[in-house]
């Protein structure tokens, strides 16, 4: 009786040592698994510093002017910035105006209007079809797209848009089917999907009893979705946005097929242009260390930190949504 | 006019209820609604149209250029006719393989802290941050700097540096569906682990691992299918190679790079090569996501 007391208050040394044990384990297992969190925390940091030092040859030598400069002459070793971030927002802006009115009306579909039947199918396809490897819409765009947009598109818009005056000088020039439209219309097809997938999965998370008082007063379903669906989804719309517009902006393979990797700064969207992305996909490989090399890396730097921002902003406000969500239930 | 019928109608019937109903305000807002809604589904059609004629062109061309010297022939020289796409496709899947082993182990891990330890830390909030941005970080950046780490350093392009590169891109894939699976562990497992004494480290790898397994599966095999189509990163890493090389430290060929050159080359047969290839990565993309469904629909019912 006493013996038992004994050993319910005091613990035998054997578990002691095996509480011991398991303390170094747990230990062990809560630094192992911080390390390992950590390395993507590393990762980013080694990117940011191997860019920033890869890329100070160039910034030193030509200063900051060299993302103002259109300069790109590899003979001369003349390099600036300007025509490959212009050619990046350009396409990404063009593919953003395509991209997020359809993706908007796609998931307002998916949401509202398609019978239940067909909603998990089709929501299936859209998000398959974002997996598609970029590469694909690049190769679609040079072989199929191009000769089609040439021959059909670039006229009509020629002919229609291009006699405005003002505005007819971005769609003047020649119609060859490559360039910096081409580029923006095909990745406005890549993030197409992927836009209407996040719509959706924001326009899921509004409560059925708001639509439905709304629908009980007797609005119409599309007085829903611009009332109550879109108001209620702001912050997480714009974050999708934000985060197709991200994608957009450092794609590289279905941009280096369709924008015509010329430098050259024209007005029109007709011409050929060159993208960071796609600069880097063509010049990097034959690239001699110097300032070539070095001006490709401050290229690569511009792109992470404008990407970075934007990713950051729509993942800010897409976690706002959520904590606005958390609140709520 | 027919929404207007349609209005008179209904003020009709309910007059008796409703006699002040203001006829044009409703025909107004019904026209408002029929307009926002075909544009809807005209926006469905032509986005559906557009991507089923890319899958289309994809498949017939990718079909046609489908035999079976594609896959026991190595890359023709340049003007020569026929040849295949073997080399290309062995080292394909042994860089894709390779950045599996690596990045598995240490995105589980990750996704373990995140989920265990990372309720109130401030160093899981800034991971998961950063992680989600990673997620769709360009790609050809995370080239850039293996570059700089690995290919600059050694002064060769090699199959070795290919798989960094794929591994920065698949870890954030990982960690952040093993974190949301282990997340799914009912609490109560957990706790009922913990009231037997059990130490953190065990409720981890034998509870919550093993509840959330084939969650964990889903988030391996959406980041193959992540991996495997990407070309950008191994442009400056892997490089290309022309010949059959099972050799990890030399250049490598793989099916992404082969399918940008090919299709960028004037030869015919390099064209129709980059359709089978491009065929062959859709096949694969596409088969990892959908077998990442079906593992992950399965845990839910079971």
């Amino acid at each position: 009786m006493i013996e038992s007391t004994q050993s319910h208050s005091a613990p035998t040394p054997q578990a002691l040592r095996i509480a011991k044990v398991q303390r170094i384990q747990d230990f062990l297992f809560y630094g192992i698994t911080q390390f390992f969190a950590l390395t993507v925390l590393i990762a980013l940091l080694g990117i940011i510093i191997s860019l920033i030092s890869n890329a100070w040859p160039a910034l030193s030598t030509f200063g900051i002017g060299f993302f103002f400069s259109q300069e790109w002459d590899v003979v001369q070793g003349q390099f600036g910035g300007l025509i490959a971030i212009y050619g990046t927002l350009a396409t990404s802006i063009i593919a953003l105006l395509i991209a997020v009115p359809l993706s908007f009306g796609i998931a307002v579909f998916l949401t509202e209007l398609c019978p239940s039947s067909l909603r998990r199918p089709l929501g299936t396809a859209v998000e398959l079809l974002a997996a598609v490897p970029s590469i694909i819409y690049g190769m679609f765009g040079l072989f199929i797209f191009a000769p089609l947009f040439a021959e059909y598109v670039q006229p009509a818009l020629g002919g229609t848009l291009g006699q405005i005056p003002g505005l007819g000088i971005l769609f003047s020039g020649a119609f060859n089917g490559i360039g910096i439209l081409s580029a923006g219309l095909i990745l406005a097809m890549m993030i197409l999907p992927f836009i209407a997938s996040v719509m959706r999965d924001v326009f899921e998370i509004v409560p059925p009893v708001l639509k439905e008082s709304a629908y009980g007063i007797g609005c119409t379903t599309w007085e829903v979705v611009k009332n109550v669906v879109l108001p209620y989804t702001k912050a997480g719309v714009i974050g999708g946005v934000m985060l197709g517009l991200g994608r957009a902006l450092g794609e590289t393979m279905a941009v280096t097929f369709v924008i015509g990797n010329a430098h050259r700064l024209s007005p029109s969207l007709f011409s050929p242009g060159t993208s960071i992305a796609s600069t880097l996909a063509n010049e990097f490989g034959e690239a001699e260390a110097g300032n070539h090399l070095s001006s490709l890396f401050a290229l690569g730097l511009a792109l992470f930190i404008i990407t970075f921002i934007v990713l950051a902003l729509a993942k800010w406000m897409l976690n706002n949504m959520e904590k606005k969500q958390g609140l709520k239930t | 006019m027919d929404a207007q019928q349609y209005g008179e109608e209904a003020g009709l019937k309910n007059m008796s209820n409703f006699s002040n109903i203001d006829l044009s305000l409703f025909a107004k807002r019904k026209r408002a609604n029929k307009i926002g809604l075909t544009l809807s589904m005209s926006a469905m059609v032509i986005g559906m149209i557009f991507l089923l004629w890319i899958l289309g062109v994809l498949f017939f061309k990718g079909f046609a250029a489908l035999d079976i010297s594609l896959f026991t022939q190595s890359t023709p020289a340049p003007g020569s006719e026929g040849g295949g796409l073997a080399n290309a496709i062995l080292g394909s899947l042994m860089i894709v393989a390779s950045c599996t082993f690596i990045s598995t182990p240490i995105g589980v891990l990750a996704g373990l802290y995140l989920s265990e330890y990372g309720d109130r830390s401030k160093v899981a909030s800034i991971t998961r941050f950063v992680t989600d941005i990673m997620l769709s970080a360009p790609s050809i950046v995370i080239g850039l700097f293996v570059y700089a780490l690995v290919v600059a350093q050694v002064r060769h392009f090699s199959g070795w540096a290919g798989t960094p590169a794929l591994t920065l891109i698949a870890v954030p894939v990982v960690v952040r569906t093993t974190e949301n699976m282990l997340r799914l562990v009912p609490g109560s497992l957990r706790e009922a682990a913990y009231a037997l004494g059990t130490p953190k480290w065990k409720v981890a790898f034998k509870i919550s691992l093993r509840a959330a397994q084939s969650g964990v599966m889903t988030g391996i095999l959406l980041a193959l299918a992540r991996v495997s189509g990407e070309t950008a990163p191994l442009l400056f890493t892997a490089l290309n190679n022309q010949f059959f090389s099972t050799n990890m430290n030399a250049p490598m060929a793989n099916l992404p790079v082969v399918i940008f050159q090919f299709a960028m080359s004037p030869y015919d047969n390099w064209v129709d090569l980059a359709w089978g290839g491009a065929l062959l990565i859709t096949i694969a993309v596409l088969g990892f996501n959908i077998l990442a469904r079906v593992v992950f629909r399965e845990k839910v019912q079971g």
